[in-house]
């Protein structure tokens, strides 16, 4: 039932791609319809799958469509997995698709962006639904491609060009790296079947290899570090509700397929493959948020902390496999609860703040954020709302990012019981690195949202901006209110992603209370609880108070006046703090190394009328030492290959029927032919 | 006496050690450093005492005896003379920061125990935490002379490897007597050659730093 | 009935660090004083201040925004609510269990998110380099925290303030190495997150050197009033919960009675008055350090932290 409702749904998307490339750009109203449809097609699947999420215990649907491979067809199946990322799909993309309402409008060339937008959407969720390997990559490469058209939709700036190229190729190479993962998977008999896949065990060598490839493969895709340097380029080159759309959502696909083969596809992960994760989760968590602190591009800097994100998630998803491989069933769910419950979390707010910095986009036309400021007073709603967004990805309570942030925390405390001696000491270093990554990614929103919506306005474009439409400004109230609603009341999270952690992992997390306001235990309540309704309420009661009490007693007298500044206000706007002064402690701490940051300061001699010059030099050093070396390496072999353009046939047809023979010559020394 | 007891203190010395070792990186400046490495020296000297009464061996008091007089309180201040003589009571030169070298120094602690614990399983608790720390206090101790410049500092992190040894020797039960004071013997003839060495050095080029002798080698540049 | 009495004892609680977090400001702030051999201001003079700040009229910057005058009612409420879930005379009281450690940590987070957001408004260069320079000494002194909760709550088992002073008060607990680190890494990172000698001087006006003082620069009369007691409270809330995690004793169990109760408050009083000394005592010993050199400060209480969780795992019963 849900799994035909879903099937329509992305028949409707499918339908208005098609209407969208010949409609849009007829008028504003055209593209309107279109994006209301795609948003109530989105809406309906949102509903669809999680009414089939909280039927949980029936026995998951499958379907076999009549395409694809003709001896295997298209393989379609909805469990509790793909319901939940169906329902995370499908809501941001409704919320796109919504937003797209009055963004559209702002479009140069809309013919460039609707068809893409709605077709992307489908395709992403055949990426969820698939049920063979055949299908499944057939999706990814549908969904990469066609956010690659979506990035390059404003070809002509030659940055989003350049960063078209790199994420061409490096969604190629993450494509390469899941093919020859199935390949590992599907085995010498080639059974391009999920189920097929899920009963044959592998060697440990042969699963350890697919198992690599797939956390290269899904890995480039949601940006894990050392593969994430498509991402801050192609993710704020798209429109703004596309943007939202490739962060919250299409990373969130690719850990989709990462949890797919990780826990499902593999049979039960080793060991080893934890400590990876781990590893890799703690580096992109890190890494990924003081690249986000240096940034002063609205846009680039969401981006990173996207990167952040996935680091947090992946971080989950290792301790996971780690509980898991040690027979720790219950611990191993609650890592996976949390993991799950951000991957959720993190699509709100970074749709959320994606979506606001796409209205200051509109409102200024300024994407950089020492052009911004003082928003607040032109576009009040939308600074509440990218305010609330920003306190929920900076992980602060009562808001939802800090739920599951929280409830990784716990799972990190219950690591000293694991066996493995490694593990042991690994998994607090990494719940380390997780605190500091959370603390910075604090401090760079209050540089995001101090910069861009308090002080005053650096340009003139920011001093008379105009707050965006309604049916903007409802999309992001949508998200913000979904954040505070998880944020409150995450018992019914917990109990609503009972049913995947069970699929998956054969064990749940204990049920939560079912009143609103006790609160959640993710072990047992001596070891640790929290309520975030009774911290809001809380808060919100104290507050009131003091503001009661203060009202009663205190002076009411308020007298404007110019701003103190110690006597000596600056007139000039300018001489606020700006992106990149507010980040220079940090960038002076840890830029000197991670990024061999320089700062060269050209102090004029006494007398002398010039300016002080102050330059500032920031090396990525994983782009110099890892990419650029590759890059060279491949051109010069494209370079020494070159020369087997111009051979005679003879040689030609000499290399053919060498090649021949040597596949012969393996096909016969092959031992188990 | 509780077993748990005698465990727990004879851990909070040993831990302490490797405190007194971090405290030792995070030191920058010559005198200072040489107080914590006399410092050191006496929770060594606490500790293998303690490891004396809690086994029952009395030949360890002489070792615990040794350190004390030896590495906390002769050594320290023979340094500090020749710190004064010499005038290089500035700051010490590091090779790298001071964050990255603890950050290393956490590393080498990590691997110690991921070494040592699962090796020593089966032998007795005290004896298995003991040699875990020793480890640690022997690598942190490598860690002070690759990470600084100046000789004196290089000597306090020799010496400060030295413990370690001795930590490790007393927490591993019948180790004799004559092992130990050849060790400590040993210890106080190469700290008189590198003193001497310290003033041969310092007459030739003017200098204790050792970028010095590396130039004169030709290996810089 | 139960209800109510356990009702009662919590907000008994709220009362309680509100009534005496000024105290304690004042009370440092004397001994301080008596050290260095001057008269120093009377006790009670913190209330006296908050009261005259109460009755002056608020001289509000031309271009503040809302974000502005909520901030202060915002951080107040969450820096008291964050002190009254910190065990002081008893545990386990009612609404314990709605925040564990970590929340406590992360309302602290929030309230500092908001103030350094607030100095950032009117858009001035002072409100801009304390905001900055706060952040950058939070991104440290939070994960030292985190790491510090995370020794202490592998020690107890527990991220529950209630469960691991009733573990610290047992016999169990023994002598372990891990608990002095997070000692000295607990007092590192109560110093920088209050602004004490080293990381920030609490006294001075002077422009350069300041990092709190510059975020609220632009505040006045009864915003100010509730900065500075939010100020006051979040030292109370340090020494609280050094008391209760280190100093366990005499706190009053949960469902006791008046008697327990009045010997729980004696007692909270006792340490928050030996805690004050030795702050006092800290601080006169010791000089400013440069703003560069705090990162490798509280590096410092990060490593101990660290150091902490690693030493755990030689020790007995892990």
């Amino acid at each position: 039932m849900a799994l035909a409702a879903v099937l329509a749904t992305m028949l409707g998307q499918l339908a208005v791609a098609l209407l969208a490339i010949g409609l849009a750009g007829r008028g504003a109203w055209a593209g309107s319809v279109l994006y209301a449809a795609s948003a109530a097609a989105g809406a309906i699947a949102t509903l669809a799958a999680l009414a089939s999420l909280l039927a949980a215990p029936a026995p998951p649907e499958t379907l076999i469509l009549p395409f694809g491979l003709p001896w295997l067809g298209a393989h379609l199946r909805l469990d509790a997995l793909a319901a939940f990322f169906l329902a995370v799909v499908n809501f941001g993309g409704a919320i796109a698709a919504l937003y797209g309402i009055g963004y559209g409008a702002h479009e140069p060339s809309p013919r460039r962006v609707l068809p893409f937008f709605a077709a992307f959407l489908a395709a992403m969720n055949l990426v969820v639904l698939a049920d063979d390997a055949f299908t499944f990559l057939l999706a990814w490469e549908c969904m990469s491609l066609l956010s690659w058209a979506l990035v390059m939709a404003h070809h002509h700036s030659a940055a989003n060009r350049a960063a078209g190229h790199v994420y061409l190729t490096m969604a190629g190479f993450g494509t390469l790296a899941l093919l020859l993962a199935f390949g590992l998977l599907a085995g010498p008999a080639g059974d391009y079947g999920f189920a097929a896949i899920r009963s044959a065990p592998l060697t440990p060598w042969l699963g350890g290899g697919a198992l690599l490839l797939a956390v290269l493969g899904t890995g480039s895709k949601a940006g894990l570090v050392p593969l994430h340097v498509w991402l801050p380029l192609a993710h704020p080159a798209a429109p703004s509700h596309v943007s939202a759309l490739m962060s919250g959502v299409m990373t969130k696909v690719a850990l989709y397929g990462l949890i797919r083969i990780l826990f499902d596809l593999l049979g039960p992960p080793p060991g080893w493959a934890s400590m990876v994760l781990l590893a890799a989760g703690g580096a992109t968590a890190v890494l990924g948020v003081l690249q986000a602190l240096m940034q002063s591009e609205l846009k680039r800097l969401l981006a990173y902390s996207t990167i952040e994100n996935i680091g947090v998630i992946c971080v989950g998803l290792g301790l996971a496999i780690a509980f898991q491989a040690n027979g720790m069933t219950a611990a191993s769910a609650l890592a996976m609860t949390a993991a799950l419950c951000h991957i959720a979390n993190h699509a709100l707010f970074k749709s959320l703040l994606f979506l606001g910095a796409g209205a200051v986009l509109t409102a200024t036309g300024e994407r950089d954020l020492e052009r911004l400021g003082g928003l607040i007073h032109r576009m009040p709603q939308t600074s509440f709302l990218f305010l609330i967004g920003a306190v929920a990805i900076a992980a602060l309570p009562p808001l939802n990012g800090f739920v599951s942030e929280w409830l990784t925390f716990q799972a990190v405390l219950l690591s000293p019981v694991l066996p493995h001696w490694g593990l042991k000491i690994m998994v607090p270093a990494v719940g380390g690195l997780l605190a500091l990554a959370t603390a910075l990614a604090a401090a760079c929103f209050v540089k995001a949202f101090g910069i861009a919506f308090l002080g005053r306005a650096r340009s003139a474009a920011a001093a008379t901006a105009q707050e965006v439409e309604p049916t903007r400004l409802v999309a992001m109230a949508l998200l913000a209110l979904a954040c505070l609603l998880i944020g409150l009341l995450p018992g019914y999270v917990i109990d609503g992603l009972a049913p995947v952690t069970r699929d998956l992992l054969g064990a749940v997390m204990p049920a939560q209370p079912a009143a609103p306001w006790q609160p959640i235990v993710p072990v047992v309540a001596s070891r640790s609880s929290y309520s975030g309704l009774l911290v809001f309420l809380f808060i919100g009661v104290s507050a009131s108070l003091a503001a009661l009490v203060i009202h009663r007693v205190a002076s009411h007298a308020v007298r404007r006046a110019p701003a103190w500044d110690c006597g000596y206000p600056e007139p000039s706007p300018l001489a606020q703090y700006s992106a990149g002064s507010f980040a220079q402690p940090l960038r002076r701490v840890f830029g000197t190394s991670i990024f061999r940051a320089r700062e060269q300061v050209t102090m004029p001699l006494p007398g002398d009328l010039r300016p002080a010059r102050f330059a500032l030099q920031m090396r990525d050093l994983v782009w110099e030492g890892l990419y650029l070396p590759l890059a060279a390496a491949i051109g010069y072999a494209a370079e020494r290959l070159n020369a087997l353009q111009f051979l005679t046939i003879r040689r030609y047809l000499g290399m053919v029927f060498l090649a021949l023979v040597t596949l012969l010559l393996v096909l016969a020394l092959w031992p188990s032919f | 006496m509780p077993h748990g007891l005698a465990f727990d203190i004879a851990h909070l010395l040993a831990g302490g050690l490797v405190l007194m070792s971090f405290l030792l990186l995070y030191q920058v400046r010559l005198y200072a450093m040489l107080n914590i490495f006399a410092l050191h020296a006496l929770v060594l000297a606490l500790s293998v005492a303690w490891q004396a009464l809690v086994q029952g061996a009395p030949h360890l008091y002489i070792t615990a005896l040794i350190a004390l007089v030896f590495k906390a309180i002769t050594i320290p201040v023979a340094l500090h003379r020749i710190i004064q003589r010499l005038g290089i009571h500035r700051e010490i030169e590091t090779v790298v920061g001071i964050g990255p070298t603890m950050l290393v120094g956490m590393g080498l602690v990590a691997l110690a125990m991921v070494v040592m614990l699962p090796v020593t399983a089966n032998a007795d608790a005290l004896a298995r935490e003991d040699l875990a720390f020793a480890l640690s206090v022997v690598l942190l101790g490598l860690l002070v002379m690759v990470t600084r410049r100046n000789a004196v500092s290089q000597v306090v992190g020799f010496m400060s490897l030295e413990n370690g040894l001795v930590l490790a020797a007393t927490g591993a039960k019948g180790m004799p007597l004559v092992v130990e004071i050849s060790v400590a013997f040993s210890i106080l003839i190469a700290f008189i050659v590198i003193g001497i060495f310290l003033f041969r050095i310092r007459e030739r080029f003017d200098t204790v730093d050792l970028q010095a002798l590396d130039r004169f080698r030709g290996e810089r540049r | 009935m139960a209800v109510l009495l356990s009702l009662v004892v919590q907000a008994g609680q709220m009362a309680l660090v509100l009534l005496l977090a000024p105290l304690l400001t004042g009370l440092v702030r004397r001994v301080k004083a008596r050290l260095l051999r001057r008269r120093g201001p009377p006790l009670l003079q913190p209330y006296r201040d908050l009261w005259r700040l109460l009755c002056k009229e608020v001289v509000l910057a031309e271009n503040a925004s809302w974000l502005f005058r909520a901030t202060p009612y915002l951080i107040f409420a969450a820096t008291w609510v964050a002190a009254a879930l910190v065990p002081t005379f008893g545990r386990g009281l009612m609404f314990s269990w709605s925040a564990d450690l970590i929340a406590i940590i992360a309302l602290l987070a929030s309230a500092r998110f908001f103030l350094a957001l607030a100095g950032m408004d009117i858009g001035t260069s002072f409100g801009g380099i304390g905001a900055s320079r706060e952040v950058m000494i939070a991104s440290f002194a939070e994960p030292a925290m985190l790491l510090i909760m995370f020794s202490l709550a592998l020690i107890a088992g527990s991220t529950q303030l209630s469960t691991v002073a009733t573990y610290m008060a047992s016999a169990e607990v023994g002598l372990r190495v891990s608990l002095g680190l997070a000692l000295v890494g607990l007092a590192i990172v109560a110093l920088a997150e209050n602004g004490r000698i080293p990381v920030d001087n609490p006294a001075t006006h002077l422009e350069l050197t300041m990092v709190h003082e510059a975020m609220v620069l632009e505040y006045s009369g009864r915003h100010l009033a509730l900065i500075e007691f939010t100020s006051a409270l979040k030292l109370l809330l340090y020494v609280s919960l050094i008391a209760c995690v280190f100093l366990p004793w005499d706190l009053a169990p949960p469902g006791a009675g008046p008697a327990a109760w009045a010997i729980g408050i004696l007692a909270y009083l006792l340490k928050l008055g030996a805690c004050a000394c030795l702050l006092a005592l800290f601080e006169t010993a010791i000089a400013k350090m440069r703003v560069f050199r705090v990162p490798e400060f509280l590096g410092a209480a990060l490593m101990l932290g660290l150091l902490g969780t690693l030493l755990l795992f030689v020790s007995r019963s892990l």
